[in-house]
């Protein structure tokens, strides 16, 4: 029988079923600007501005410590790779954690999925990051700060795989965090040792042959290093291995994937 | 159709699970509008936001041949730092309707005035009540899904409220969930009563209203 008016159908076939859900996450997107930055004074813009503001305060806080990382590189440059990347890994599960409370309302509609929350949520956070990145590359370069990348494509890959660890990352720590408080407890002391061994503040290159070895088990150096073998090519001996970043990244992903189809059907809308 | 097949389900709290529900089957034509009465804590709303999909069973099927709506309450599903405007758009971008042509119906049924384009936070109960009645019938559905309505703000607006739901659309299903049985009186051609997880169907209304008076043990109506 016809169904009336825009009230789903029984199974919707798999093209309306990703119609359904790009309008769901659309409107998720739209609300969460919303909601986060509302319509006062710069509103949205701070979507980048922010992660920029938090770059340029690394740049220059290292600039003036004249921060040693075993390279030939311009701080300036330094930073921006390095904690660009941070920005992402570390932010994404930031906006998962505990993301379903506030939003319990919006599940009383069938099509909201604590998916389609955390899809949003995540688009938005890599949405500032690139935008935060690529403004401020484009403003250092032009001030002289920067040299231009010898390898685009290699930059853009490397972030994207960097944008595939964060997100499989947010999944795994956001679905685990509605049932577990210890999560949230646990991930900011973790997010805050890591950050020195993620490879945002060293290469690799300047470890000792021995710290090497177990550095590059955290999937994010292999990113940030490919990073900046796009970035500075020729200059820098960069270390990683992309097919270990891409395993870690799928099992991370499937795991997380497992974790949301969980609470997908155990949460309660308020 | 909308069919429920032997639906169970049940929540883990500190003392083990505890069953909502048990083996419940339910079956909905089109057109018909069916009570489910219950006294609070009974499993009715947790019944109908399976029926709604919001939440899924821990066993048995749910086949919805219609569309079905979400719960609808007076209470209202909002996000308090949007504004009423806000939060018609964002309940039209879900269901893929043109908000555009919807805010002047809301904006006159609610009875808002400037207050429409402000946070929902700073409205009153019964404002709350009249946004979320108002955006509810935005979207069309072939079953409306009832939580509990009870009468909410003065009786000229109750009355503009039931014209809407049960005179403009009473060619459409829906199903009722409350402890009133006067408010299933009024509006329902059958009844079931849920008591202990168990939904127990009856031929007439008026055997429902007795079952749920006994099985309770109090006056049904006292509501």
């Amino acid at each position: 029988m016809a169904t009336r008016g825009s009230g789903m159908t029984v199974r919707p076939g798999l093209a309306r079923s990703w119609a359904i859900q790009r309008r769901v996450i659309n409107a998720l997107v739209l609300r969460e600007v919303l909601t986060r930055y509302g319509r006062h004074n710069i509103g949205f813009l701070w979507l980048f501005v922010e992660p920029m503001l938090f770059t340029v305060g690394v740049t220059v806080l290292w600039t003036a410590t004249k921060s040693v990382h075993g390279s030939d590189i311009p701080i300036v440059a330094f930073a921006l790779t390095g904690y660009s990347s941070v920005l992402l890994w570390r932010n994404m599960p930031g906006r998962t954690i505990k993301a379903l409370e506030p939003n319990l309302a919006l599940l009383y509609h069938r099509n909201v999925r604590p998916i389609d929350i955390y899809i949003s949520r995540l688009l938005l956070e890599v949405a500032g990051a690139t935008m935060s990145f690529v403004f401020l590359g484009l403003a250092f370069y032009f001030v002289g700060w920067l040299e231009a990348p010898e390898d685009v494509l290699k930059i853009v890959g490397a972030w994207l795989m960097l944008i595939w660890f964060g997100t499989a990352l947010a999944l795994v720590l956001g679905a685990l965090s509605e049932t577990s408080e210890t999560v949230e407890k646990l991930w900011h002391p973790t997010s805050y040792f890591l950050f020195p061994l993620s490879g945002a503040a060293f290469l690799v290159d300047a470890l000792p042959q021995a710290a090497q070895k177990y550095v590059l088990y955290l999937p994010m150096v292999h990113g940030v290093e490919y990073l900046r073998e796009g970035y500075f090519g020729s200059q820098i001996t960069a270390h990683h291995d992309m097919f270990y970043m891409a395993l870690f990244n799928t099992i991370l992903t499937l795991f997380g994937l497992v974790q949301v189809a969980k609470v997908s059907r155990t949460v309660i809308p308020e | 159709m909308i069919r429920l097949h032997d639906i169970g389900k049940s929540y883990g709290t500190r003392s083990g699970p505890v069953n909502v529900l048990r083996h419940v089957d339910l079956t909905i034509a089109p057109g018909e509008r069916v009570g489910i009465l219950g006294r609070n804590g009974a499993g009715k709303s947790t019944l109908i936001r399976l029926i709604s999909g919001a939440e899924l069973p821990s066993s048995g099927s749910i086949e919805r041949e219609m569309s079905v709506s979400w719960p609808l309450a007076f209470g209202g599903a909002f996000q308090g730092s949007l504004t009423g405007y806000d939060n018609l758009r964002f309940i039209c971008r879900v269901y893929g309707v043109d908000p555009e042509d919807k805010v002047q119906f809301v904006e006159e049924f609610s009875e808002l005035g400037i207050y429409f384009r402000e946070p929902v936070k700073s409205y009153s109960s019964g404002m709350r009540a009249r946004l979320a009645f108002a955006i509810s019938m935005v979207i069309e559905f072939d079953c409306f899904l009832i939580d509990e309505i009870v009468a909410v703000g003065d009786a000229r607006f109750h009355e503009k409220c039931n014209y809407e739901l049960f005179v403009k659309r009473a060619d459409r299903a829906m199903i009722i969930v409350s402890h009133d049985s006067g408010y299933i009186r009024a509006h329902c051609t059958r009844a079931s009563v849920l008591v202990d997880g168990y939904l127990h169907h009856h031929d007439s209304l008026e055997e429902a209203f007795d079952f749920y008076e006994s099985a309770t043990g109090k006056k049904a109506d006292a509501a």
